[in-house]
């Protein structure tokens, strides 16, 4: 089962920006070859790290949507882990949180509804209606 | 909702209601946040509300670094629920976020003084 990750690393940051489209473009081929796939790459930027990380204070974020297995995910982590130019990485599943978002944009839609169709014959019902709404 | 507005009211006034004998009738609605009571209060607090609940910010992500800066002390410190006012449920999805975010260098730890 296919579930949606997102994996975004820092890279250091005195690599070239070649070797930055390099190495994501082979992440990418080691995700689709492992049966995943990835849905967006998004170069963020260099910035500035909050924090010293193995004596650099900025880097290259790199944010890769991934539509990926658990163990793929073990896999690319574990290159992550092995890329020297990789300074730090994080992975966070987003499947269930998705999910999540949809199911109360759902619920919303629904509540607006319902308050919008008694506007219209009754006034003085509408504030009464959306307030509960409001209140959620 | 209504209450809360009603409760803004300087402590001044609410003093003077209170000790004139009050008229027959409908008895005036009491603050909801403040404590009723005798007076020991010597200034009124707003009752706050969650942020996310009133601007119906559904994903709180580690990302939006803008938007977790806010809850954050100027040390890197997480603020209190008490403090900031955020509901129970948001204030979990919220230090789940800043916890992610320090993990990957978007917050501090602890900031350097």
């Amino acid at each position: 089962m296919n579930r949606s990750y997102e994996i975004m690393f820092i890279v250091r940051p005195d690599v070239e920006e070649a070797d930055l489209d390099k190495l994501i473009e082979g992440l990418t081929g080691n995700i689709v070859s492992g049966g995943g796939e990835v849905k967006a790459a998004e170069k963020m930027g260099r910035r500035r790290l909050a924090y010293t990380v193995r004596k650099f204070n900025d880097g290259f974020y790199v944010l890769l949507h991934v539509l990926a297995e658990g163990g793929l995910i073990t896999e690319i982590e574990r290159r992550l882990r092995v890329q020297e130019q990789v300074i730090k990485f994080i992975t966070v599943r987003m499947d269930e949180e998705e999910k999540r978002l949809a199911k109360v944009k759902a619920l919303r839609d629904s509540k607006v509804k319902r308050s919008a169709l008694p506007a219209v014959e009754a006034v003085a019902e509408a504030p009464a209606a959306a307030e509960p709404a409001a209140a959620v | 909702m209504n209450m809360a507005d009603e409760t803004t009211s300087t402590p001044s006034t609410e003093v003077q209601t209170t000790s004139t004998p009050r008229p027959a009738g409908p008895r005036p609605p009491r603050p909801a946040g403040a404590p009723g009571g005798a007076g020991g209060r010597k200034f009124f607090r707003r009752k706050k509300v969650c942020k996310f609940c009133t601007e119906k910010i559904d994903a709180i992500s580690y990302r939006d670094v803008r938007l977790l800066q806010g809850f954050v002390a100027e040390r890197g410190k997480i603020v209190p629920r008490r403090l900031t006012g955020v509901c129970t449920r948001h204030q979990r999805k919220l230090s789940q976020a800043i916890k992610q975010s320090r993990n990957i260098a978007l917050l501090p730890f602890a900031a350097r003084y």
